[in-house]
């Protein structure tokens, strides 16, 4: 679950971890008014969107317009407001359609003497979490990791204990920090890494990290998402979530224990296991065609899955053929058909429909198909179904 | 021959009284008591309070530690909740089981952080979390796969992927091959036991000829498994790596893609998977060709 960096930075806060003092707003006046409650000469205004690259990203409505921007004035800050808020911005994440902006984050400036990078993720190789830092902050890190990868020092993180102190202190000095900055990356390193573990994070990104000219650390900027496994102990989080960042097919689709992701094709799918699933429209490209979704029934899908699993197919209206794959293990052929019938009756099929069934009882399941009397096209194979449904749209 | 699971293979299931804990503990069974006719092999189950119950013909124990004790068990079979499961598996490897099998989806990973500590100085072998499981064909399945599309023969199957696997071993039945053990390692970003460690059991197992590993996208255990085979591989190998025209999904932030340098796409692992002489099936109709092209060579 990915969260918005006001939310982020509120949760760094509380865990002891130095962030910017801030106001979040959601009007162009309350921008002007949140400068002024602030009360320095310069404050930053941030729209709050769920992807990266705001600062680069410029708004459809306006496009001089940045997301992120340094203002010297309540006037200013009103007026960027004014321009961000209730409309779209296109980052190098977001897409081409972009994402609509309904909150700001107005922050204090910082007096900025050093930039550096901090992220920490969950490394499959070493099995545990690992902190990365390196003294090249600021957006182009990923630059970083490809052509200088020895510019990014790595600390694993010991996963009952988190990090050690010897461990912050050392990658202070890699960083080129003296001083009263090493003193406080002691500190700091290790309640980022406390707050990673303690809030099963999967993501915890600090870009940039910035040093100020009296040694002291802030995390300028803040990005954390949580491991979608473990919300059951942190039953709080569920309320930092926001649903208009999020697909509504998509949100809809895991309400129902499916796994959609919505594609630009026109083939729909829908197969049972997510590797079955990915080899299907793979093979769907390989004859021609384009998928239009990705979705997964699970092992265990019943009728009113099945059913909403068409449903959530079928809206999509660049859908004009649908792809039925599944391998029945523990989930029984005749049951699925059963469902697909079922579904096919309530929803009503107006485009091609192309069914292919392996697995336990698939006799009966293919008997039923063709005793119907429906109009549904059968496979006998993963290449046949294939061909069969690229070939209705021809 | 075969790896993981043969004729001394005794199993409890943790959870065995959950609903799909039961339903599979009976299939397993099924199919186990038609492989080896008078022999008890699904010998009893674990939840915590209701030792000293029956569960369709299942004894049920308090601890695993109990359930050894009664039954000789050396193998569990995980069902519980994703809550408890972190805490079922090192039960298990206290308790002194050799094999456990997870099958349980949705584990909170640091959990797995944890499990993987605990375990690494104990004689136990994990597979999974959130995997289809094991099976040897004509001796005993521990996990969800249809027991009666495997058929007993000389190929080693190893896959990240469920139902992909099934389709993986239709094909192979399709061609004539059976299979000397099929493993589904599970696709979670922390898993027991991977690639690299069942290539190794295969390569040393009398009974498997030649290998298919099924990978997908994301990570690096493909890239590492072509080092592997290239250097320690001496049998035949096919491959196939699922979502080759799977997009490239909204990333939040940076992390994820610098941790390895790579960005685990399919092209990448079918690149790496070609120059250590793996035959990767181009397409996921064409597993079972390949592992004949592979053996042809």
């Amino acid at each position: 679950m990915k969260i918005h960096e006001y939310q982020a930075k509120q949760l760094l806060r509380d865990a002891g971890v130095p962030v910017p003092r801030g106001i979040v707003v959601k009007s162009a006046d309350e921008a002007a008014k949140a400068f002024g409650e602030l009360g320095g000469t310069i404050a930053v205004v941030k729209t709050q969107i769920h992807a990266g690259g705001r600062g680069k990203g410029r708004f459809k409505e306006h496009p001089d317009q940045a997301g992120v921007v340094l203002v010297k004035s309540a006037d200013e800050a009103r007026e960027n407001a004014s321009r961000m808020l209730g409309n779209t911005l296109v980052t190098i994440q977001t897409g081409d359609e972009g994402k609509v902006v309904n909150t700001l984050l107005i922050e204090e400036g910082v007096d900025i003497q050093d930039e550096l990078y901090l992220g920490i993720v969950v490394d499959r190789e070493s099995g545990g979490p690992v902190l990365m830092a390196s003294e090249e902050g600021g957006m182009a890190i990923e630059e970083v990791a490809a052509a200088t990868p020895e510019k990014i020092f790595h600390e694993p993180i010991d996963g009952g204990y988190g990090l050690h102190p010897f461990q912050a202190t050392k990658l202070a000095f890699r960083l080129g920090m003296d001083g009263k900055a090493v003193r406080n990356a002691a500190r700091f390193l290790p309640q980022l890494c406390r707050f990673f573990l303690d809030s099963d994070c999967s993501l915890a990104e600090v870009n940039p990290l910035v040093v100020t000219g009296d040694g002291t650390l802030i995390a300028l900027d803040a990005k954390v998402s949580f491991d979608d496994n473990a919300m059951f102990r942190h039953k709080a989080f569920a309320e930092l979530r926001d649903l208009s960042e999020e697909d509504e097919a998509e949100v809809k689709a895991a309400d129902t224990g499916l796994s959609y992701v919505n594609l630009d094709g026109n083939i729909g799918c829908l197969v049972n296991g997510a590797g079955l699933a990915m080899s299907t429209m793979d093979l769907i490209k390989l004859h021609g065609g384009e998928p239009a979704n990705f979705l997964d029934v699970g092992g265990g899908a019943n009728a009113e899955q099945v059913t909403e699993a068409f449903r959530i197919i079928l809206s999509d209206d660049n859908v004009k053929a649908v792809l039925v794959n599944i391998f029945g293990g523990i989930m029984k052929c005749d049951t699925i058909v059963e469902a697909l019938l079922t579904a096919y009756d309530k929803i009503g099929f107006s485009v091609p429909l192309v069914v292919r069934l392996e697995g336990t009882n698939v006799e009966l399941a293919r008997k039923m198909l063709n005793e119907s009397g429906k109009d549904i096209i059968t496979a006998a194979d993963l290449t046949d179904a294939a061909k069969k449904v690229v070939g209705t749209l021809a | 021959m075969s790896i993981l699971v043969n004729k001394d293979t005794r199993v409890i299931c943790q959870g065995i009284t959950g609903s799909v804990g039961l339903f599979h503990s009976q299939k397993c069974r099924e199919y186990a008591e038609e492989c080896q006719p008078g022999v008890n092999v699904f010998v009893g189950g674990v939840t915590p309070g209701k030792g000293g119950t029956e569960v369709d013909g299942f004894p049920v124990f308090n601890t695993v530690e109990e359930s050894i004790a009664a039954t000789g068990a050396n193998t569990s079979m995980i069902f519980v909740p994703p809550p408890f499961c972190a805490d079922a598996i090192m039960e298990a490897a206290d308790a002194g089981i050799e094999l456990i099998v997870a099958i349980t989806e949705g584990v909170p990973v640091l959990d797995m952080v944890r499990v993987e500590r605990y375990l690494a100085d104990k004689p136990v072998r994990l597979v999974g979390p959130n995997c289809p499981g094991v099976i040897t064909p004509g001796v005993a399945k521990i996990g969800i796969m249809p027991g009666y599309i495997h058929t007993p023969g000389s190929i080693g199957v190893i896959s990240k992927s469920g139902t992909l696997t099934y389709e993986a071993v239709w094909q192979l039945g399709n061609v004539g091959l059976g299979q000397s053990t099929a493993i589904g390692i599970g696709g979670d970003p922390i898993i027991g036991t991977d690639f690299i460690d069942l290539l190794e059991l295969y390569e040393n197992d009398p009974g498997t000829e030649a290998m298919l590993v099924i990978g997908e996208i994301g990570g690096n255990a493909e890239q590492q498994a072509a080092e592997y085979i290239k250097e320690h591989v001496t049998k035949s190998v096919a491959g196939f790596i699922a979502g080759v025209t799977a997009p490239p999904g909204k990333r939040m932030g940076h992390a994820g893609a610098i941790i390895s340098g790579g960005s685990g796409t399919a092209a990448e692992k079918i690149a790496a998977l070609e120059a250590a002489g793996v035959a990767v099936a181009e397409s996921p109709a064409d597993m079972g060709t390949a592992i004949q092209r592979a053996m042809a060579k």
